[in-house]
């Protein structure tokens, strides 16, 4: 089954360039998401996989196949597309059958193919309806199915949920994900929700302004932070990122910020660092202890102002005043009561889990 | 019984708290009122006459009051009008021009309606090179007047052998009508989202199938409109008729106005009458048949919302 690799894409649109030499290999049956904010160019490197687009410069692998000049129907990919994009004037069974328009196969093949996918996504009672007479979470799974019923060995997804309710959102989350695990294709999952990139990817590619910012694991993109953007741009609520200079005596060094001295000495530099460098720490809202008990290994202890703090039922965030900034814990919901507005609280935060980031790269140090 | 009596009592008891002003009818309504029903008059009163007229006996029309209605009532006029009236020296009525239109009709329907949906397709959904030019010559032709090409179209025809035949006449108007309706098909077309044509271009990738089982399907609205359109102009069209129409090929229309300008002996108004009713006729049954063929949201369901 193929791999998927993009080399030196280059994408413009007139003097808009759009992808900036990208490059990025997909292994064979990964669920690779493509993870970014709004106009980042996840769509459009989701369409130049898929032919629909061509790219200004560069070329793109499936399997050993150079496809980069091949029409859509011939690179062998199924899409998903962002609106849905049904037939209206077909129904669902007519949807799934023109879906393998392109192959051509037996009438026993296609009819059996159809009744496959539509039992494994649960429409088989839907299949004489137009799409007009669905509702969001069944238009949704029709066209899930209609990309389904080809069974190639790559699966494009953009955005699939970005149009549904939160509930319907993480049935059909669920159900993508179990897709994946039986069917063992490589799926190539476009969003800008990261609760749905870190629960279904095997890895995520982070994008920002064309460019790929980090690319791994859903654990290494949450715990090492390749750069400035993807530390504020995961996890929520964001990390609290704070400019601080270090300061290096012997085999100590610390980070300065507000007054405040965090322990950074055992902290796994990439490159050494130098007395008097401007960085810029991260701290994860969940890494804070608990108010008034330290933590084991502490980089420092804060003692600070409560500005505002807020509860959603399951999680609790307290604001706390920190420098001419704010920075945001999360709180046990029980213990919410300990944070009230102008009393000062003392935290400490662990060394284990800081993040420093030179200040002018952006990159993690 | 007695429940429903007490509970009806204290609904109408019990006077709205909030009671509407009743709208009265104002002077600016009644001055609408007024200038739309000479609107419909300055229609209605010819259309009147021509009717009433059409079921007068000469001796009626001869007494000369044009409002009043016919008494007796008869359909002769319309039998003479269909069966023998004159054009020319031919007294044959107006069947023949009237099959003679439905024969121009049909093909140069088909004809026109193939061509420029087609190109209008291509041109909204593929990626045609010199797209844009060629929409701009269209736009430029969709202007030109008939009467300045009329000339070169006669050579034309004649040099193809197709002049006065009624496959000439109906040819002409497909392609005189083509810039125009290739326009109205591309606009059309360029409203389907870009997503359903992206998904069928990898589901079949084929010109002529996505047309035909996806796009074509999805036209049922912009068909009945350029249906309509055509119609009217064909049926209706004169001018063109009159120069490609040679004897018996004539479309109703042109029979309609010889039957009109030839009288022999006194002029019979009911007769013509008749006949130019039922020259209209076609076109408006057309109108009323194809208008409740109208369907709503031709996307609904395809994309999110
Ligand atoms: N046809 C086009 N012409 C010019 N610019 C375009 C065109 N299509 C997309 N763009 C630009 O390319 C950039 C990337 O668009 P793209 O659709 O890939 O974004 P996206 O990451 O999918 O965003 P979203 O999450 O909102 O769907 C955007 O800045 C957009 O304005
Ligand atoms: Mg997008």
């Amino acid at each position: 089954m193929p791999r998927v690799i993009f080399e030196d894409i280059i994408k413009s649109y007139g003097k808009l360039t759009v992808l900036k030499n990208l490059d990025l290999a997909i292994n064979d049956g990964e669920f690779l998401v493509l993870l970014g904010p709004s106009g980042c160019g996840k769509t459009t490197l989701l369409n130049l996989l898929a032919g629909l687009l061509d790219v200004t410069a560069g070329r793109i692998m499936i399997g050993d196949r150079d496809v980069t000049d091949l029409d859509p129907k011939d690179r062998g990919l199924a899409m998903v597309f962002q609106s849905y994009a049904l037939y209206p004037t077909k129904t669902v069974r007519g949807n799934l059958k023109f879906g393998l328009a392109a192959h051509k196969l037996e009438k026993a093949e296609i009819e059996q193919r159809i009744s496959w996918a539509a039992k494994l996504l649960q429409i088989e009672p839907l299949l004489d309806r137009k799409p007009a007479q669905l509702s969001g979470g069944q238009r949704q799974r029709v066209a899930i199915g209609r990309a389904l019923v080809k069974k190639v060995g790559v699966f494009l997804f953009d955005e699939p949920l970005s149009n549904l309710d939160a509930k319907l959102r993480t049935e059909m989350r669920l159900e993508i994900k179990k897709l994946h695990d039986e069917l063992k294709s490589t799926i190539v999952y476009v969003t800008h929700d990261q609760i749905e990139a870190m629960t279904m990817a095997t890895r995520i590619a982070v994008m920002d302004a064309g460019v790929i910012q980090q690319f791994g694991t859903p654990d290494e993109i949450y715990g090492r932070p390749a750069n400035l953007f993807v530390a504020g741009f995961i996890g929520s609520p964001a990390m609290n990122l704070r400019p601080a200079t270090l300061s290096v005596s012997g085999s100590t060094v610390a980070a300065r910020a507000a007054g405040v001295d965090l322990d950074v000495s055992r902290y796994g530099f990439t490159t050494p660092p130098r007395d008097g460098q401007s960085v810029v720490i991260g701290l994860r809202p969940e890494h804070f202890g608990e108010p008034d008990a330290a933590v084991a290994d502490p980089a420092g202890n804060f003692s600070l102002p409560v500005q505002y703090s807020e509860k959603t039922g399951s999680d609790a965030t307290a604001y706390l005043k920190f420098g001419d900034g704010l920075i945001a814990t999360r709180v046990d919901p029980e213990q919410i009561g300990r944070f009230k507005q102008g009393d000062t609280v003392n935290i400490s935060f662990p060394q284990g889990k800081l993040h420093v980031f030179d200040a002018q790269s952006g990159r993690r140090l | 019984m007695s429940m429903v009596m007490q509970s009806g009592e204290a609904l109408v008891d019990s006077a709205p708290r909030f009671p509407r002003k009743r709208k009265g009818i104002s002077g600016r309504s009644i001055a609408i009122l007024v200038f739309l029903s000479i609107c419909a008059a300055f229609f209605m009163v010819p259309l009147y006459v021509i009717i009433t007229t059409s079921f007068k006996t000469m001796e009626q029309i001869r007494e000369g009051a044009i409002f009043s209605l016919p008494s007796p009532i008869t359909i002769e006029p319309w039998i003479n009008a269909w069966d023998n009236a004159c054009s020319g020296i031919r007294c044959e009525g107006l069947k023949v021009g009237f099959w003679n239109s439905v024969a121009i009709l049909l093909p140069s329907l088909a004809l026109s309606m193939i061509l420029s949906s087609v190109t209008g397709y291509a041109l909204a959904l593929w990626n045609v090179r010199w797209a844009g030019t060629f929409l701009f010559v269209l736009f430029i032709c969709a202007f030109v007047p008939f009467q300045i090409i009329m000339i070169p179209l006669i050579i034309l025809s004649s040099g193809l052998k197709v002049y006065g035949t009624i496959w000439g006449i109906a040819i002409i108007h497909a392609v005189l009508s083509m810039p125009f309706l290739t326009l109205v098909f591309r606009n059309y077309y360029k409203g389907i989202p870009q997503e359903i044509m992206s998904a069928a271009m990898m589901d079949s990738g084929s010109f002529w199938r996505i047309f035909g089982e996806i796009i074509v399907p999805m036209s049922g609205n912009i068909f009945i409109v350029v249906l309509i359109l055509q119609v009217t102009s064909i049926w209706n069209d004169f001018l063109l008729g009159l120069t490609f129409g040679g004897l018996g090929t004539q479309p109703m229309s042109v029979v309609l106005a010889n039957v009109v300008i030839t009288t022999t002996g006194e002029a019979a108004y009911n007769e013509n009458m008749a006949a130019a009713l039922l020259t209209a006729i076609p076109p408006l049954v057309i109108y009323f048949v194809l208008g409740k063929f109208f369907v709503q949201g031709i996307t609904a369901g395809a994309i999110k919302g």
